[in-house]
Parts: C-alpha cells; sequence; structure tokens
C-alpha cells in the first residue's frame, strides 16, 4: 500500500498523522506542496498512490492539488468537492441549505448599498465573513450602522474583490462557547466546547478546549453536515441559541485536532489514518477513472 | 534528551533543541525569542524562519 501525504509544513496534527501511519507499518511519501509539480500528462506518476491524504494549509493549493489528482483517479482524504464546498463559505451554506441542515441565517450581497439593505433587513448585530478565509481571520462583528457603512466602505476600497462578495450572516449570541464535532465517515467521533470570552472562538484565537459529550442530537447534525459536504475527515462547528436549538455553523475539511485529543481522550489521529486506510483498500479495487491525461 | 545536536536559531542565535523524532518540514518555536521555524534535513539539520501566514492559510 503506498499513501501519500501533500503537506505544507508539517505542524503537530501532521506529525502525529505520520506517527500513527507509522505505529500501523505503513510507509507514508511526505509531499511538499512547494516543490511539487503536476504534470498533467503524467498521471501515472500519482497512481502509484492508493491514497493521498491532503493537509495543505493554503487552500488555493489544497483545491488545485485535489482537482488533479481526482482526475488523475487517485483516491484522496478529503476529494476536490468537499475542499471546494469547505473552503467557501458561500458554497458550504449552499450545501447546508440545500441539504436542510440547519444553519445561521445568512445573506449575500455584491455591492455596500445592498449589503447594507440585507444588513438591516436582517437585523443587529451581524457578522460580516470574507467568504475564503479561516482561522476567524477578519470576520466583522457589526453591531450598528455607522459600523457597517465603515465596513463596507473599507472592504469594497481596500480589500480586493471577493471581498465585495459580501457574506452576512445573523449573529448567534451563543454562551461563550461554541461546538466543534470531528466526523470521520459516518461516525462523529468526539467533540469538544471552545470557550472564550471573545465572540470569536477559535482555538486558534486562543479559544479553550473542553469535552463535548457527543449526544444523539449532535451527532445528527454533524453527520448531516458532514454528508451535505460531501463527506470524509471533517470538523463541524456548531452554534447554540438561546432558545436551545444548535445550527451548523461551517465545515473545516483540512480539520486541526492538537487541542482536542487529550480533553476528549479520543485518538483522532488514529482513527483518520483507520479511515484513510480504508479509502486506499477501496481505491485498491476501483477500477481507474479514464481521463484525458491516460487516453 | 534528544539523539540531535541542538540548532541555532536564525533570529536570535539560542540554542533550539530538537526533538527526537524530528522531521523535515516540522515547525518549532524559539523558546528564546518566540518565533516559528522550519526545521531543514539537507543532510546536516538546519533551521529557517518559517513561512508567514497567508490569506487563504486555514483548516
Amino acid at each position: 500500500m503506498t499513501i501519500g501525504m501533500l503537506l505544507s509544513r508539517v505542524r503537530v496534527e501532521e506529525k502525529l498523522l505520520l506517527q500513527a501511519f507509522h505505529d500501523r507499518g505503513v510507509p507514508v511519501v511526505v509531499l511538499d506542496d512547494r516543490e511539487t509539480v503536476f504534470d498533467y500528462h503524467r498521471a501515472d506518476q500519482w497512481r502509484r498512490f492508493d491514497v493521498v491524504v491532503e493537509r495543505c494549509i493554503n487552500h488555493s493549493r489544497a483545491l488545485c492539488g485535489l482537482r488533479i489528482l481526482n482526475d488523475f483517479g487517485v483516491a484522496t482524504v478529503n476529494t476536490y468537492e468537499v475542499a471546494l464546498v469547505c473552503g467557501n463559505k458561500l458554497e458550504t451554506t449552499s450545501a447546508l441549505v440545500r441539504h436542510e441542515v440547519p444553519t445561521p441565517r445568512c445573506r449575500i450581497a455584491f455591492t455596500p448599498e445592498s449589503a447594507l439593505a440585507a444588513i438591516e433587513e436582517l437585523g443587529y448585530p451581524v457578522v460580516l465573513k470574507p467568504a475564503v478565509g479561516s482561522w476567524g481571520r477578519l470576520l466583522s462583528k457589526i453591531n450598528d450602522r455607522d459600523a457597517a457603512e465603515a465596513i463596507l466602505e473599507h472592504k469594497e476600497i481596500l480589500g480586493s474583490y471577493h471581498h465585495s462578495i459580501f457574506y452576512i450572516q445573523e449573529y448567534v449570541d451563543k454562551p461563550a462557547r461554541d461546538i466543534r464535532a470531528f466526523v470521520v465517515g459516518d461516525e462523529t467521533i468526539c467533540a469538544i466546547y471552545r470557550y472564550s470570552p471573545h465572540w470569536i472562538t477559535n482555538t486558534a484565537r486562543g479559544g479553550r478546549a473542553e469535552n463535548c459529550p457527543v449526544t444523539p442530537e449532535l451527532h445528527r447534525l454533524s453527520a448531516a453536515a458532514a454528508r451535505a459536504v460531501g463527506g470524509g475527515v471533517v470538523a463541524i462547528d456548531l452554534l447554540e441559541t438561546a432558545d436551545g436549538r444548535l445550527l451548523v455553523n461551517e465545515v473545516n475539511y483540512t480539520m486541526e485536532f492538537r487541542n482536542s485529543i487529550a480533553v476528549t481522550g479520543v485518538d483522532i489521529p488514529g482513527r483518520v489514518v483507520d479511515y484513510v486506510l480504508r479509502v486506499a483498500r477501496e481505491s485498491g479495487t476501483a477500477a481507474p477513472r479514464p481521463t484525458a491525461a491516460s487516453r | 534528551m534528544s539523539a540531535e545536536q541542538p540548532v541555532e536559531c536564525p533570529e536570535c542565535a539560542a540554542a533550539v533543541a530538537l526533538p527526537d523524532d524530528v522531521v523535515a518540514g516540522e515547525i518549532l518555536q524559539c523558546a528564546e525569542c518566540g518565533v516559528e521555524l522550519e526545521v531543514v534535513k539537507d543532510g546536516a539539520i538546519s533551521l529557517r524562519p518559517a513561512p508567514e501566514e497567508e490569506e487563504d492559510w486555514g483548516e
């Protein structure tokens, strides 16, 4: 069995995954995305892999690599489609709404004027997010019209064009925490609460992790969200509303889990690697898809 | 104790201890200056400043 891991740098997560493969006696070919060249006419160079695990830190590189690998017929965790949907909040929300997974109310607008109208209609406060971005970067909680006008103008003038695709989400007044659920295949293997006095609760921004019991409801919603984006290995971010509902906020396709192993007691890298090996075994029995490159 | 000798931080010249299972591309933090460093294995092990965060970085 030949496993590849496409990565940008070996963070704690990648090291734990490599160790988990090693513990199972499975060697891994590490593919540094800074040195990798994809030749569209040499699909054979990649077909030696039973599966490639995508762990790029750049969303753009992940998308490009997965597009080409999947076209070559190479199995990947996750797939191009999953990365495409999860890496863009507009795509994620569209998928969640299409599959009737509860998610915060959201509006999309293309000009500051229409965005302001959407914000006023949604009611303050609202959250403005870049469609592509992570770790809580460039999120704006807008509390009133003055702030809305200022931020919309700044985004239009200082931002690149994609910052003028205004993704406007209702602000959910959550209880100083949100929930991150880890889904591997069909199973919600564990979940954490992310506590923070700040409204942005990402652990990358200093949020504190505690174990969150996986209730049937949490599993049902997490699994539904995972299916909506295409499945695989994903981390689902959920918000608790004041009236006790759970809403799926975002889905992450190259999940970070370093802060979640000790608090949940779940061997997250081990579970991910076991899933990857299942995909590799299944890909070995499937006929490779014909592609332009192989013809 | 690590089998590898400590390596100099390119930022502040402090000695950075390497883990036993150090791998190329691994990210370490200098305990003295706090900068993130990337492990380079090109025969001998050295350290270089880790790449700066870009707009589409994330999970």
